[in-house]
């Protein structure tokens, strides 16, 4: 099992009445809310807080792209990925991921992770998402019905730059570039194991299946409404005959870790209220750009059980907002946060894993406006308590083929004042 | 109403339905967002007069391959080709919204495809004091209101007949507004303002008083950038959509312009003469 510590890097001062008085978290969110000042002061916090997570050995830490939007200030992931490259020594660095379709050229992507995975000596994970329709459609603009087809020539084309033992001309659908030449190829080889981070769709389950990369469902709602989603993963996966690698999975969880369950109740109740009332205050206008969906998802949505787990993934943005608990208790009994005593929190997600057959377990160990010493606290306890519980499972049986492969340790330069 | 006569033509190897009725002079109709998923009063008051044949644009009810178009210049090569196979090349063009859009395009870069133009709520054009508003960035149910001042009315057009297979009608509901933001996204102009002075053909603009997307702005836009033969008129109670939402006045407009105008050759003719 693989533990990596996730951030979101929410903006911690979003008013006590922001979802009454404001329309979204995202896209059109009020920029008369933002105070840079104090943004100073949460990025730093946010920074310690992963150096931190990696010291207490966890095996990554996690960032991601989010655009016009107070829960997730990281526009540029690659940034933040490039402070961990340099302030951590052996955890993966998961860049989960870049919006490829977003970028023209998207060879600057290939480029970037290239120039990661060689400063941090080969320890990028090169998540690939296609983004939501928030981050895509509406902050970026793009066309919705060609952002997947954007999306894969985006990945096709990264792919070849990343590999390509000479220049190449690229005559393609949306991208036309002459000799194309990443000259930063990644130490990792042929390139940084891929992961496919996912909402839901149909589409994405079978696309990574089929070749051969990691899925990871990004659902902020937990263990329990993930079981039908990583279902129909599962089945997409057993269905094209490839074997069920736990390795070939991943998911994301809220955790808050204490002394007692009630405890983990008074500590992270501020923290998980904040963020699951305030940052996911999306406006539903910006969830489904028309377009978006395929003929495919669509037709299933309205008719099959694959689309009924289909569409719990969208519970993760605004889908089901109506439905969505609003206090620590719903969210607990709902599942979208584990909590309690270390023992607790180890027994749940054990077999949480297990249900939902994932090897790769992202915890977020932040959320909301937690503060720094909470967050640490938080993590200290998982690091040392909770973790030691759930390393191990499914290594005796399963080959874990979706990690990095950095170089040795005796290979690696540190940077200067960092203990070997 | 009666029936309107149903048939298939294929543009870039895909189906488009291209329904016709009527006597007399062919004239074609390009609708308007969302398309039309069956014949409509409108089209029925106009068919009193004339042959009216309405192909359905790529995505649009009755049509696929939208998918397959990336860029204006892909539009314009399917809606020409969309023209010849429905018989419409060099007909007068009846057109809505996003068709009355193409149809100015064409006219601009193709004249001998179409005849005289009427045109309702014509797009094409974005002028940051009446900025047209992101339809799409608008909750789906609230699409209907921004598009006619009679929501109801184009509700229940696109509402499934007893008898249809409602999922695939939904579907083609949804296709036809992924279709016009195929073209559109994100609800923006596509240069057609350089374009417009090369418009000819005589032209009749008719625009809604209560068009939620287009303001009173577009009509002096429109009126200013075209140097055509041109009419126009606004119609106190429609809203976008306008053939959805007064058939009649709309009609009895477009009926009237395309009964005694003259054709582009006869304009021009006059014009050099005046001149």
């Amino acid at each position: 099992m693989k533990l990596l510590w996730f951030h979101l890097m929410p903006y911690g001062k979003l008013p006590d009445d922001f979802a009454t008085k404001h329309a979204s978290v995202w896209v059109d969110v009020d920029r008369g809310l933002f105070d840079p000042v104090a943004a100073h002061g949460m990025y730093n916090d946010y920074l310690d807080e992963m150096e931190f997570a990696a010291e207490q050995g966890f095996d990554a830490v996690c960032v991601n792209e989010h655009h016009s939007n107070a829960y997730g200030m990281m526009p540029s992931p690659n940034v933040i990925a490039a402070t961990m490259a340099r302030r951590t020594r052996d955890a993966a660095i998961c860049i989960m991921g870049n919006s490829i379709a977003l970028y023209n050229p998207p060879t600057r992507v290939a480029e970037e992770m290239a120039m990661l995975d060689i400063i941090s000596g080969g320890r990028v994970i090169a998540g690939l998402p296609v983004g939501s329709p928030m981050d895509t459609c509406y902050a970026y603009s793009q066309n919705p019905s060609m952002v997947r087809t954007r999306y894969h020539e985006a990945h096709d084309l990264i792919l070849k730059a990343w590999t390509a033992e000479k220049p190449f001309d690229w005559n393609g659908r949306f991208y036309k570039m002459r000799d194309v030449n990443v000259w930063q190829r990644p130490i990792q080889k042929p390139h940084p194991p891929i992961w496919i981070p996912g909402g839901g769709s149909i589409e994405t389950w079978e696309w990574s299946a089929r070749s051969g990369y990691l899925y990871c469902y990004l659902s902020y709602y937990g263990y329990k409404l993930a079981l039908r989603t990583m279902a129909g993963y599962w089945n997409k996966v057993r269905e094209l005959d490839l074997e069920p690698n736990p390795f070939r999975a991943g998911f994301l969880q809220f955790v808050g870790v204490a002394n007692s369950r009630q405890e983990a109740i008074d500590l992270y109740r501020e923290p998980a209220e904040y963020f699951y009332n305030r940052c996911l205050h999306v406006d539903p206008r910006f969830t489904g750009p028309p377009g978006y969906l395929s003929d495919n998802s669509i037709r299933a949505n309205l008719t099959s059980q694959v689309a009924a787990a289909a569409g719990a993934a969208q519970d993760r943005y605004a889908g089901v907002l109506s439905k969505v608990q609003k206090n620590m208790e719903g969210f607990v009994d709902k599942g979208y946060l584990v909590v309690g005593s270390p023992d607790e929190v180890a027994d749940q997600l054990r077999k949480s894993a297990t249900d939902l057959n994932v090897g790769n377990l992202m915890v977020l160990l932040h959320f909301g406006n937690m503060n720094k010493d909470l967050a640490m606290y938080n993590t200290e306890l998982f690091a040392k308590k909770v973790a030691p519980q759930l390393r191990g499972m499914f290594e005796d049986k399963w080959e874990n083929k979706w990690w990095p492969k950095p170089l040795q340790k005796s290979a690696r330069i540190l940077p200067r004042g960092m203990a070997a | 109403m009666s029936d309107p006569e149903t048939r298939t033509v294929a543009v870039n190897g895909h189906d488009m339905r291209v329904l016709s009725k009527g006597r007399g002079k062919t004239i074609g109709f390009l609708a308007g967002l969302a398309g039309i998923p069956c014949w409509t009063p409108f089209l029925d008051l106009l068919a009193e007069q004339y042959r009216v044949v309405v192909p359905s644009l790529p995505g649009f009810p009755g049509a696929m391959g939208h998918e397959d178009l990336d860029h204006l210049l892909d539009w314009l090569a399917a809606t020409l080709d969309l023209l010849e196979a429905a018989g419409l090349e060099g007909c007068d063009i009846v057109g809505s919204s996003i068709g009355a859009m193409l149809a100015l395009e064409i006219a601009a870069l193709s004249p001998q495809s179409v005849g005289r133009l009427a045109l309702m709520s014509p797009l094409g054009l974005h002028d940051d004091r009446e900025p047209i508003p992101h339809i799409w960035a608008r909750r789906a149910v609230d699409l209907p209101s921004y598009l006619c001042a009679h929501a109801e009315t184009l509700v229940a057009l696109q509402t499934a007949p007893e008898g249809a297979d409602a999922i695939e009608w939904s579907l083609s509901m949804a296709r036809a507004t992924s279709a016009g933001a195929r073209l559109m996204w994100p609800m923006c102009e596509l240069g057609l303002a350089k374009r417009l002075h090369r418009v000819r053909q005589s032209t009749l603009l008719i625009w809604g008083g209560k068009d939620r997307i287009l303001g009173p702005l577009y009509e002096s836009l429109f009126k200013e950038a075209l140097k055509c033969p041109l009419e126009s008129v606004r119609l106190a109670d429609a809203g976008h959509l306008i053939d959805i939402d007064e058939p009649g006045q709309a009609a009895a407009l477009v009926s009237s312009f395309l009964s005694r105008e003259h054709s582009t050759h006869e304009t021009e003719q006059l014009a050099s003469v005046s001149a």
